[in-house]
């Protein structure tokens, strides 16, 4: 955070446009350069979940998966904070259900 | 050994033919003889920008033909004789470009100059892919906005595609000012969002108008209005030259800038 936008903050003002502008881009540009519709994304990001929940308990609020993009590669980024593992796996039946 | 140089945006309207008008003359003038080729022959503009609108008789498409030789089709600039104008076709005749007829008409351009810069249509169509088909090399303009910064990221993926190297980056249009107040991409945003060297950096300049309304490209009497300086910069820099960019947003400009500075620090 700069100064500019600590005093935008403080009083209350919208933030200077570049850095908006900056990180529409990122976002925009990891979907166009995976290629990947945003309902594709949805539907791996709810696998990914599931497969991983079988395994240890995460905490879904704060899990994460995402598309992210530096130096033209982009990369699926999971941040999954794990509450604690699963002595044995669940089924994948009833993970899903 | 010739090098062929496509200018390409994505976006329309960034300024690809007045860096193609304002490097052809630069490099000329810095003795490299140079061609330009309009691949956009379906606007083309380059003839105006260069004030040689009322001098083409034939056009690449003439040549292919054989109906005449590459030298009458050529148009040899009056004041800088080290440039040559090739049109790629006439506006007339829309579905005449393939990209076999592209690689023809550049092979022979090769063998007769230095450089060869080919004016690419905007989009990423068919006269995208004519034009990128004879490319070794690229520049990439583009202008520190959302749109036309996404457009050149798809642009720069195509190229790569087609192992076009090396794809180096002029960024056209800033504004100093803006840039300072962080109302603009940084010049560091876009380099490293779209991950190119940077070839230059051009300023939002009314020369820039001023010379096209003369069909005289700044380049051409080595104006030192800051776009005229930036474009012959670029053309050193492809030669091989180091000169070093400045970032404009980053000179001194007295108290204001100095104040714009102090709110950029970061603070956390
Ligand atoms: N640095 C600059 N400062 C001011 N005006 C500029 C600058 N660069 C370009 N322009 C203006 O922007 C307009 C578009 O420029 P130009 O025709 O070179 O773009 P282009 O990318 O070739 O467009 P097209 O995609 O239509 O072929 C022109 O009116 C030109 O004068
Ligand atoms: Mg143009």
């Amino acid at each position: 955070m700069t100064l500019r936008d600590f005093i935008d903050k403080l009083l209350g003002r919208q933030a200077a446009s570049a850095n908006t502008a900056r990180q529409r881009l990122q976002l925009v540009l990891a979907h166009d350069r995976s290629d990947l519709n945003p309902e594709l994304l949805e539907q791996m990001r709810r696998e990914i979940l599931e497969v991983v929940s079988r395994y240890v308990e995460i905490d879904l609020e704060e899990g994460d998966v995402s598309l992210e993009t530096e130096d033209r590669v982009t990369a699926l980024v999971a941040n999954l904070p794990i509450k604690r593992a699963r002595t044995t796996p669940l089924p994948a039946s009833v993970a899903s259900a | 050994m010739s090098r062929t140089i496509l200018i390409c945006s994505g976006k329309g309207g960034v300024g690809k033919t007045t860096l193609t008008a304002n490097l052809g003359i630069a490099l000329a003038r810095q003795g490299a003889s140079t061609a330009v080729l309009d691949a956009d022959f379906g606007l083309r503009n380059l003839d105006l920008l260069l004030g040689l609108e009322n001098r083409i008789i034939y056009t690449a498409q003439e040549v292919l033909a054989e109906s005449c030789r590459l030298e009458q089709a050529l148009v040899r600039h009056k004041q800088e004789p080290n440039l040559s104008l090739l049109p790629a076709g006439n506006p007339r005749m829309l579905e005449w470009l393939t990209p076999d007829d592209m690689q023809k008409i550049v092979g022979l351009l090769e063998e007769r100059f230095d450089f060869v810069l080919i004016d690419c249509p905007a989009g990423i169509e068919d006269g995208f892919k004519n034009a990128a088909a004879a490319s070794r090399e690229a520049i990439v303009v583009t202008t520190p906005e959302v749109s036309a910064v996404r457009d050149a990221d798809r642009v720069i993926g195509l190229l790569q595609t087609r192992a076009i190297e090396p794809i180096q980056l002029v960024l056209n249009r800033v504004r100093p000012r803006m840039m300072a107040n962080q109302e603009m991409l940084a010049v560091g945003d876009v380099t490293d969002i779209l991950a190119l060297p940077l070839l230059g950096l051009v300023v939002e300049d009314e020369q820039v108008i001023v010379s096209t309304n003369r069909g005289e490209p700044l380049t051409l009497n080595g104006s030192r209005s800051p776009a005229g300086l930036a474009y012959t910069n670029v053309a050193r820099r492809l030669r091989g030259e180091e000169v070093p960019i400045v970032d404009p947003s980053k000179e001194p400009q007295g108290l204001r800038a100095r104040f714009s500075r102090l709110m950029q620090t970061k603070i956390f």
